[in-house]
C-alpha cells in the first residue's frame, strides 16, 4: 500500500483551473520534489493535502484512508506534517513553546486533567517536554529554546519550523520552499538537515523548491508541473533534459 | 517551603481580612469595596482568556455575567426564601452552605452554556464580526430578561438576602466576603493551570496564527469552546457572586456599559497577562472609589486616562508577561506553569 496516493485531484476557484487532474504516488522513506513555474498549482497541492482546502474532484488518500472532508488538525493527527511558505511560527511565544503545541493530537489528558493536573497531566506532560527537548538537541536549537521565534534570525527560524512539524512525528513531511529567503550557507545547512532528517527518522520527505541545486541534490524522484497539470515526473537527470520542462521554464525558443 | 510562600501569604492575608471585618474594623464600605474588588478580579481574568489569549473582542461579557446572576438569585431565591411567584423556600435555612454554592455553580454551569451562543458561531467568524455578535448576545440576554416577568422583568429582582441570613444563622461571620474571596481564588486558580498547560497554549496559537495552529493539530474548534466556555462560565460566577452581594438584580446593570468596564480592566492590565487582568481588576476598583469625589466626571478622567495608556502603552500595564517575567526574583517563590 503506498504511503499516499492521488487520483485526479482537481480544484477548482471559481472560473480558474489550479489543479488538474494531478496524480501521484508516494511510498515509504522517499525524497520527492515538486517544482514548477510560479502559480502552477504547487501550494494548491499542499493545501489540498493538508485539509486546508477541499478537492473539487479526485482523491486523496493517507495510509489507504480517504482523507476527504476531515479537517487540517485531524490529517495531521494521521501524521501529515508541512511548513509554510511564508514562516508561520508562534511569534509570541518562545521555541520550546512552539515545538510543544504542535503535539496537541496527542496530548493524552483532558480539560478536567489540566485543572487538578492529575498524574496523568505530569507524566504526560513530562512527555511533551522529553520530545521537545529531543528534537532540539538534534536540530541544534537547544540555545534558543527560550526565545522568540521572531527574534531569530531567518535561518534559525525556519530550522525552527522543521523541528515543529517533525514533533508531530509525521510519516509525510511536506516543505513548501523551505529555501526561500536563505542566504547560500544557509541553503547548505538547510540541504543538510533535510538530509539528515530523511536519514534519521522513517519519513516521507516531499518539497517544493526553485533552487534547482537544492532539489537536485535531495531528490531521487521530481514531479513538475505547470497550470496545475502534470508535464514530466521521473528522475532529475531526466527531468533537466526534458524539453517540455525547459520550455515550461524558458519559454518556447520559436520567439 | 519557598514555593508556597505566595499561597501561605495569601491565605493569610484573605484570612486577616476576614478576621478584620469580623471584628469591625473594617468598614461595611471597606468590605463592600473588597467584595467588587473580587468580583472585578473574576470578570476581568475570564474576560482576559477570551480578548486577551485568544485575540477576539469579545464586548458582551455583561451578558454571561447577568444570565449567571439571574440564575444564581433565582435558584438561591428558590432554596430558601419566600417568593409571592416561586412560592416557599424548598431547603431549611440549614442547608445554606451547600445550596448557595450550588446555586453559583447552577449559575456559571447556565452561563457557560450561553457562552455557546458566541462559541458556536466562533468556529467560522472571527474579529469584528465576531464582535458584533458578542453585543447581540449581550442585547438578547438583557431584552429576554426585560421581558420575564416571573422574574421581575425591568424591575429585577431580589430576595436573596434571606440565603445569607440562613448562613448567617448557622455561624456569624461575613459569608458573601469568604464566598466572593474563594469565588476569585478559584477563579486565577483556575485560569492559570488552563493558561501554563501545553493544552491551554492551544488558545494563544489560534491567536498568534490561527493557520499554523490548524495546521499542526490544534483541534482549533475545540480550544474556541473552550475558551469561550470558560471564559463566560466564570463569568456567571461572578454574577452570582455580585447578585448576592448586593441582594438585588436588574437587567440595566449588565448592560454594555458593565461590559465595557471589563474590556478597560482587561486593557490597562495587559492583554494576555493573568497577572496583569487581576492588578488592573484591583486598581480599577480602588481608582473608581478614589474619584469618587469627582462625580459624575469620574466618567471623563477614567477614559482619557484610558487614552493616555493607549498613546503611551499601548500593550497595558503588564504586557503579555507575567509578574514573575518582570521581577526574575519572584521565580523563587512562584513558577507561571
Amino acid at each position: 500500500m503506498p504511503l499516499l496516493e492521488i487520483n485526479g485531484l482537481t480544484r477548482r476557484f471559481g472560473g480558474l483551473i489550479a489543479v488538474n487532474d494531478f496524480n501521484i504516488e508516494l511510498g515509504e522513506h522517499e525524497l520527492v520534489a515538486l517544482i514548477g513555474p510560479n502559480g502552477a498549482g504547487k501550494t494548491t497541492v499542499f493545501n489540498l493535502i493538508s485539509g486546508f482546502y477541499q478537492p473539487s474532484e479526485g482523491s486523496i488518500r493517507f495510509k489507504g484512508r480517504d482523507t476527504r472532508g476531515l479537517r487540517p488538525n485531524r490529517v495531521t493527527s494521521l501524521g501529515v506534517a508541512r511548513t509554510f511558505q511564508g514562516i508561520r511560527l508562534w511569534g509570541e511565544m518562545h521555541v520550546l513553546d512552539n515545538i510543544r503545541i504542535a503535539q496537541h493530537y496527542r496530548l493524552g489528558y483532558s480539560l478536567l486533567d489540566s485543572f487538578l493536573r492529575t498524574k496523568n497531566y505530569v507524566t504526560r506532560e513530562k512527555a511533551i517536554d522529553a520530545i521537545a527537548w529531543e528534537l532540539l538537541e538534534a536540530m541544534d536549537l537547544k540555545d534558543c529554546a527560550f526565545e522568540l521565534p521572531r527574534n531569530l534570525p531567518y535561518g534559525v527560524q525556519r530550522r525552527v519550523e522543521i523541528a515543529r512539524a517533525m514533533s508531530v512525528k509525521p510519516s509525510l513531511l511536506l516543505l513548501d520552499e523551505p529555501a526561500a529567503g536563505l542566504n547560500s550557507s544557509d541553503v547548505e545547512g538547510l540541504i543538510k538537515l533535510v538530509r539528515w532528517i530523511y536519514d534519521s527518522y522513517p519519513v516521507t520527505i516531499w518539497m517544493i523548491e526553485h533552487q534547482m541545486k537544492v532539489v537536485m541534490s535531495l531528490c531521487s524522484r521530481i514531479k513538475v508541473i505547470d497550470f496545475g497539470a502534470t508535464i514530466a515526473d521521473g528522475a532529475p537527470e531526466e527531468i533537466q533534459k526534458n524539453p517540455t520542462v525547459i520550455k515550461a521554464y524558458l519559454g518556447d525558443d520559436t520567439i | 517551603m519557598q514555593k508556597h510562600f505566595i499561597t501561605i501569604g495569601l491565605f493569610v492575608l484573605l484570612a486577616l481580612i476576614t478576621v478584620l471585618a469580623q471584628a469591625g474594623v473594617l468598614s461595611p464600605y471597606h468590605v463592600s469595596v473588597l467584595m467588587f474588588m473580587g468580583v472585578n478580579i473574576i470578570l476581568a481574568s475570564s474576560l482576559n482568556l477570551v480578548n486577551g489569549y485568544m485575540g477576539e473582542f469579545s464586548c458582551g461579557h455583561g451578558g454571561f455575567m447577568c444570565v449567571g446572576a439571574y440564575v444564581s438569585a433565582v435558584c438561591s431565591v428558590l432554596m430558601f426564601s419566600k417568593n409571592q411567584i416561586l412560592g416557599a423556600p424548598l431547603l431549611p435555612p440549614s442547608l445554606a452552605l451547600l445550596g448557595f454554592p450550588l446555586s453559583l455553580l447552577a449559575g456559571s454551569a447556565a452561563a457557560a452554556v450561553a457562552g455557546l451562543v458566541v462559541a458556536v458561531p466562533s468556529f467560522k467568524t472571527r474579529g469584528d464580526y465576531l464582535a458584533i455578535i458578542t453585543l447581540a448576545a449581550n442585547y438578547i440576554v438583557i431584552s429576554a430578561i426585560n421581558n420575564m416577568e416571573i422574574i421581575g422583568g425591568p424591575r429585577g429582582f431580589m430576595g436573596m438576602n434571606a440565603t445569607e441570613v440562613a448562613m448567617k444563622g448557622l455561624a456569624d461571620i461575613p459569608w458573601v466576603l469568604m464566598w466572593v474571596m474563594a469565588g476569585t481564588v478559584f477563579t486565577v486558580w483556575l485560569l492559570r493551570r488552563f493558561v501554563s498547560s501545553t493544552l491551554g497554549k492551544g488558545v494563544p496559537a489560534i491567536c498568534q496564527d490561527e493557520i499554523a495552529a490548524e495546521i499542526m493539530s490544534v483541534d482549533t474548534n475545540r480550544m474556541k469552546l473552550i475558551a469561550f466556555m470558560l471564559s463566560s462560565g466564570l463569568a456567571g460566577l461572578a454574577g452570582g457572586l455580585y447578585a448576592q452581594i448586593l441582594g438585588y438584580v436588574n437587567p440595566q446593570s449588565f448592560d454594555i456599559m458593565r461590559s465595557t468596564e471589563v474590556m478597560v480592566m482587561v486593557y490597562l492590565g495587559g492583554m494576555g497577562s493573568l497577572s496583569g487582568a487581576t492588578l488592573s481588576a484591583i486598581l480599577f476598583t480602588v481608582l473608581m472609589e478614589a474619584l469618587r469625589f469627582l462625580g459624575v466626571w469620574k466618567w471623563v478622567v477614567i477614559p482619557l486616562l484610558l487614552i493616555l495608556l493607549m498613546q503611551f502603552r499601548p500593550e497595558g500595564i503588564m504586557g503579555n508577561k507575567e509578574l514573575s517575567d518582570l521581577f526574575p526574583k519572584l521565580r523563587k517563590y512562584y513558577s507561571f506553569k
